[in-house]
């Protein structure tokens, strides 16, 4: 049995007076106990709103999640809300995008770290800011002594974010969810930061889900990648697969959007025509094809459905990119 | 952190002396004045003359105020022109019941305000909030002596709840100590004089929390809104901490830092209304003392001393809002 069952989750946003949003259409996904599974789009797919439907984060009201998410065959969405909150930081943890933002100015290093192991494992403040110092000593935080009495703004944004990873990991959770987690950071500290992720999760078994829109993250990291866009997973395959030969016309233009450094001089950047705005309103068709080059007139009438392709992967397309077509 | 407040009563010693000069040379030029109010209006030029000589007040103005300065250096605010009592002594009577009434006035605004906002930040949208923006907007715009005599009429007048004026009831023996009758009474364990104080004391001092309140509700309101939104907020809950600890370590401890800042700028809203709310229920504190000292002829130095202590008071109180704001947020936090 799968770790995490995604299985057709939406979340549609109602407004009074506004016509409804989907945000997430129907995302189906598993994670299998200590692999590593991306979650590639980009703003707006849709990729963080299924994250936080999947801690059951989301605003309690203002929208509506249905389908199922299991969890070692529970299903999360239906638990009470104080049963969730037993769950959240000691059966799944997760990382946020902004390290500064999403740590509390005014409470020192130690204490937001040491109040997760009070709160799972009823731990006393002394015992939790011991173990507090062991995990920020193996995020790799210099010092850790000082910095358990220090207050975030004193220390570095990389440094910020090895405290969450230290916050999220803190229980040993079967599950963790990274929300790009590199996005704030400097080049340098990112890879620091990515090398880290993949040594802890390695150490612990630790299951990853790894939200992202940068597809070096996806390469260096990722088991299996989750294209997602307008809310739906259009092409879901193994890392090697999906970079050796994207079938996905979206998928396609992803990688052939990252610039080479073996590129001639001169030569322009690759983008995808359009933007992400193009698909609303939700019309009937395929939500990419105002923005597709393989765009073929049955791509206007519906969505496709999301079926096995031959190499073991999904794939949500009319007239797919050719095999033989490989990224330069 | 001690350099800090050094630095910061020096700047207070000077502000304070500056400002003495203002209020000094202000109230001498206001019309009329204690030889007015003294002799009345068909006074000869002659006894106007020599009792102005007598108090003093035909020589240059930098003169009175440096002889003045001298005697305040010395501690000595001079008498009461009115009733010929020591100003210190005047104020030393006046000055424990304003307090009073202003602290409990805090107490009141602090006690209600911050768990109304809280709630109502938190029931946004909801009955609960919209009665608490509705109530505060009443409670910003409805004048002082309107709403005190307003409860007063209610309260005292046709349902006997509370006294109408003053401080305790004709006939309670209170031993006098520090001359805060609550503190005076419980150091001396008569209860029953705490039980007559605190009974005179609630309306009035609900009366000037009013403003005070509505400012903090509406403050501590918004202010939780945007912690409420703070990604820190989200972290916590990621975490699957408590209700209890949210609330407390996250959302409050951030959301309370402006509305500490408010507390102090509120103290001067609390002294202009212990003038009006003392006047409505007779209650012979600094507020009744400073509408006596003007319109009872410029008692010039009772009127110096008061505005005087007024500002310090609302300086005093200012520069305690600073340092509790190094305390409570590490960012501000001084080296």
């Amino acid at each position: 049995m799968s770790l995490l069952d995604v299985r057709d989750l939406s979340v549609v946003f109602q407004r009074r007076g506004e016509q409804s949003f989907t945000a997430v259409d129907k995302v189906s996904f598993s994670v299998e106990p200590g692999q590593t599974v991306g979650l590639v789009g980009e703003s707006g797919c849709g990729k963080s709103v299924t994250s936080l439907a999947i801690m059951g984060l989301l605003p309690r009201r203002g929208n509506k999640v249905t389908g199922g998410v299991l969890f070692d065959g529970t299903d999360l969405l239906q638990l009470r809300p104080n049963d969730m909150r037993d769950r959240r930081g000691r059966d799944i943890g997760m990382i946020f995008q902004d390290p500064l933002s999403s740590l509390n100015p005014v409470v020192p290093i130690g204490v937001q770290v040491a109040e997760v192991l009070e709160r799972h494992r009823g731990m006393d403040r002394k015992a939790a800011l011991k173990e507090a110092r062991e995990l920020l000593d193996a995020v790799g935080i210099p010092d850790p002594n000082r910095r358990l009495k220090e207050y975030p703004h004193q220390i570095s944004g990389g440094m910020r974010q090895r405290a969450l990873i230290a916050i999220a990991l803190a229980c040993k959770p079967r599950l963790l969810i990274a929300d790009e987690p590199t996005t704030a950071l400097d080049v340098t500290i990112q890879a620091q930061i990515l090398t880290l992720l993949k040594q802890l999760v390695d150490e612990t078994g630790t299951a990853l889900i790894m939200i992202t829109h940068d597809l070096g993250v996806v390469a260096g990291l990722c088991d299996t990648v989750n294209v997602l866009y307008g809310g739906k997973v259009v092409e879901r395959a193994a890392r090697h697969e999906l970079f050796a030969r994207p079938r996905h016309p979206y998928t396609h233009g992803l990688l052939n959007s990252v610039p080479r450094l073996d590129s001639p001089r001169g030569e322009p950047l690759h983008a995808i025509r359009g933007s992400v705005a193009d698909n609303i309103p939700w019309a009937e068709g395929c939500a990419f094809a105002p923005r597709c080059n393989n765009v073929v007139d049955a791509c206007l009438e519906g969505t496709p459905p999301l079926e096995s392709t031959a190499t073991g992967g999904d794939l949500r397309c009319n007239n797919p990119v050719s095999e033989e077509v490989a990224v330069p | 952190m001690l350099r800090v407040i050094v630095r910061r009563l020096l700047q207070l010693v000077v502000t304070l002396i500056a400002l003495s000069a203002l209020i000094f040379i202000w109230l001498r030029n206001l019309p009329g004045g204690p030889v007015d109010a003294l002799l009345g209006e068909r006074a000869t030029p002659e006894t106007r003359a020599l009792l102005t000589k007598a108090l003093g007040y035909d020589q240059p103005i930098m003169v009175q105020y440096a002889k003045f300065m001298q005697r305040v250096l010395t501690g000595d605010f001079g008498n009461s022109i009115r009733t010929g009592d020591a100003v210190t002594e005047v104020m030393g009577r006046a000055f424990p019941a304003t307090i009073e009434l202003a602290l409990a006035a805090m107490i009141i605004a602090i006690g209600l305000g911050v768990p109304l906002g809280y709630l109502a930040a938190r029931f946004r949208g909801r009955l609960l909030d919209n009665l608490s923006i509705a109530g505060t907007l009443l409670g910003i715009s409805i004048p002082i002596f309107f709403l005190g005599y307003l409860l007063k009429d209610v309260f005292t007048q046709n349902i006997h709840w509370f006294p109408p004026s003053g401080r305790i009831s004709t006939g309670v023996d209170n031993t006098n100590i520090t001359g805060f009758f609550l503190l005076d009474s419980l150091l001396t364990r008569e209860f029953d004089v705490t039980a007559d104080a605190l009974w005179h004391l609630i309306l009035p001092a609900f009366t000037l929390a009013t403003i005070p309140l509505a400012v903090i509700v509406r403050m501590t309101r918004a202010s939780v809104l945007d912690v409420l939104n703070e990604d820190y907020v989200r972290t916590a809950e990621a975490k699957g901490l408590r209700h209890k600890t949210i609330r407390g370590r996250h959302v409050l401890r951030n959301a309370l830092l402006p509305v500490v800042t408010t507390i102090g700028l509120q103290t001067g809203a609390l002294l202009s209304g212990a003038v009006l709310t003392e006047k409505v229920y007779n209650w012979g504190g600094l507020g009744t003392l400073i509408t006596d000292s003007i319109s009872g002829g410029r008692d010039y130095p009772v009127l110096q001393a008061l505005i005087l202590l007024a500002a310090l008071v609302f300086v005093v109180v200012n520069l305690l809002v600073d340092l509790s704001y190094a305390v409570i947020d590490p960012r501000v936090r001084v080296r």
